[in-house]
């Protein structure tokens, strides 16, 4: 009995290891995304509340937590207040099986590329609930929009994930990390790099993001599914949408970029001198890296017609990851080296 | 039918690489923000903002009740009222601006033989209460007497140019 308590503190205790600093990271990176918006602008973005605006995302807290959260006439209002929960709780419940470094791992199950999977796409719920229970047209057809483009694009990054799996033979993302071993050129960015690409395209889309936000598309429909959200409600919906795409950044370094692996492995010099550095931090380096590249995107692109993003999604990306698993089969039984000996 | 070369072009995602590297290149750049409080664009010295009545060195105030700026504002901003001071000279009894009606043509000043009324630089200011829009005599006054060297240093910077 007593040992099961100790375990089960233990455990909340790493929950709240990864959930508190996963917070933390979104308020700081809706404060990154604005000053490289800003820096894209030429203009130098938020800089008054504190030392360069470094307690922006406190006030914009403390705002919002202020603010009254107002239910709608005639809306659904168990599965209005439902649906941010739903968005955050997939977003955050992925992170239990990322692997921060060799040992440090919440839940170190065997299908957690399947469970990862499982999430995201769960977080489209939390949208449509949103949409439909709001008792708005623009909030509906932001939720339809967003439904039919999530659902879409989870079947390339499906396939771009069977690349990985066929690689690293495994679905344990621990496992699929340390298949990549031995520096940069032997993760799975160079031999899957079709994958990666459509991974990544298809993890923008996922996550609703410029120039894949058609679910928000501010231009047409105000601010699609959220758009009857207020206050703390909204906030949430906010954190869930920054949370999944550090969790899509997380996966796309832990897949193709070789997670807390050091790119210097096995070179003859700078391997040893940077020896020292822990995992953890190349881990953070590589998604710091995708999620300046979501921030990049948004600053570049102008949002896609919802017929191209279908086009895209189902002409493009699908048949460029079924052609290239049949590839990826071939050099796997050749054992091309240095990847599938 | 697209030629090869496109194709390859649009799977290598060329054009999105070259947007990006747009982009990129303005993340860089020197950033050209004012932060307005503490920095100010420059103001070119015929800037025409709030209106000022200006004196003599000697205190003695310009106005000789002409009346060509009543008579040249086509917004019919100005009323001015004239009587004989006690020394005999001209002088105004009334003068005010409508700031509702004026519309910053500068004509008053133009027209002014003895640069009485002008107009400064002055572009922050705000009415709180019904009937402020009216500035008087002594208001003008007031604001040619505060910034007389401001208003000054403007007109000797735009003589060599009339």
């Amino acid at each position: 009995m007593m040992n099961l308590l100790i375990s089960l503190v233990w455990i909340v205790l790493k929950v709240l290891l990864i959930a508190l600093p996963l917070l933390g990271a979104v308020a700081y990176m809706t404060l990154a995304e604005r000053k490289i918006l800003a820096y894209a602008h030429v203009r130098i973005g938020p800089n008054r509340v504190g030392l360069f605006g470094l307690l922006q995302p406190l006030a914009d807290g403390v705002k919002l937590f202020f603010k009254e959260v107002i239910i709608p006439t005639k809306a659904n209002s168990i599965v209005f207040i439902l649906a941010p929960i739903v968005s955050f709780a997939t977003a955050a419940a992925a992170w239990a099986v990322i692997p921060f470094s060799p040992s440090w791992i919440l839940a170190n199950v065997n299908a957690s590329l399947l469970y990862v999977l499982a999430l995201t796409s769960l977080g489209v719920y939390g949208i449509m609930m949103a949409g439909w229970s709001s008792n708005s047209k623009y909030a509906l057809l932001g939720a339809m929009r967003s439904t039919a483009q999530v659902v879409s694009y989870e079947i390339a990054m499906g396939f771009a994930l069977v690349g990985v799996l066929m690689a690293a033979d495994s679905t344990n993302l621990q496992d699929i990390v340390l298949h990549q071993q031995g520096g940069f050129w032997h993760w799975y960015w160079l031999p899957l790099l079709p994958m990666f690409i459509v991974y990544w395209i298809s993890g923008v889309a996922e996550t609703n993001r410029a120039p894949f936000d058609m679910a928000e598309g501010e231009a047409e429909i105000v601010a699609g599914f959220h758009v009857e959200y207020s206050g703390m409600s909204f906030a949430i919906f906010f954190l869930a949408e920054y949370a999944n795409m550090i969790l899509i950044s997380a996966l796309a370094s832990v897949l193709f970029l070789g997670g807390w692996l050091s790119p210097f492995e096995g070179i003859p010099f700078l391997g040893p001198l940077f020896a020292f550095v822990p995992g953890i931090v190349w881990f953070f380096a590589k998604m710091g890296f995708f999620l300046f590249l979501y921030v990049w995107l948004r600053a570049t692109f102008p949002r896609y017609r919802y017929d191209q993003i279908m086009h895209l999604g189902w002409k493009v990306l699908i048949p460029v990851t079924i052609v290239w698993i049949v590839i990826e089969g071939l050099l796997i039984q050749l054992k091309v080296a240095p990847w599938f000996n | 039918m697209r030629s090869f070369k496109d194709i390859a072009k649009s799977f290598m995602l060329w054009e999105l690489l070259v947007g990006l590297k747009l982009t990129g290149r303005y993340v860089l750049s020197k950033k050209i923000t004012i932060q307005y409080p503490e920095e100010k664009t420059p103001m070119s010295a015929r800037f025409r903002g709030l209106h000022a009545l200006r004196r003599y060195p000697n205190g003695e105030e310009r106005c000789i009740a002409c009346k060509l700026c009543e008579a040249v504002c086509p917004a019919l901003a100005i009323t001015i009222e004239s009587a004989p001071r006690e020394d005999g000279s001209r002088r105004t009894t009334r003068y005010d601006i409508d700031l509702f009606k004026c519309i910053y043509c500068g004509f008053c000043e133009e027209s002014c033989p003895v640069d009485s009324i002008v107009e400064t630089d002055l572009s922050h200011y705000h009415f709180e209460n019904r009937g402020e829009n009216i500035m008087t005599k002594p208001m003008l006054l007031a604001i040619g007497d505060r910034y007389e060297t401001d208003i000054a240093k403007a007109r000797s910077d735009d003589a060599p140019y009339r």
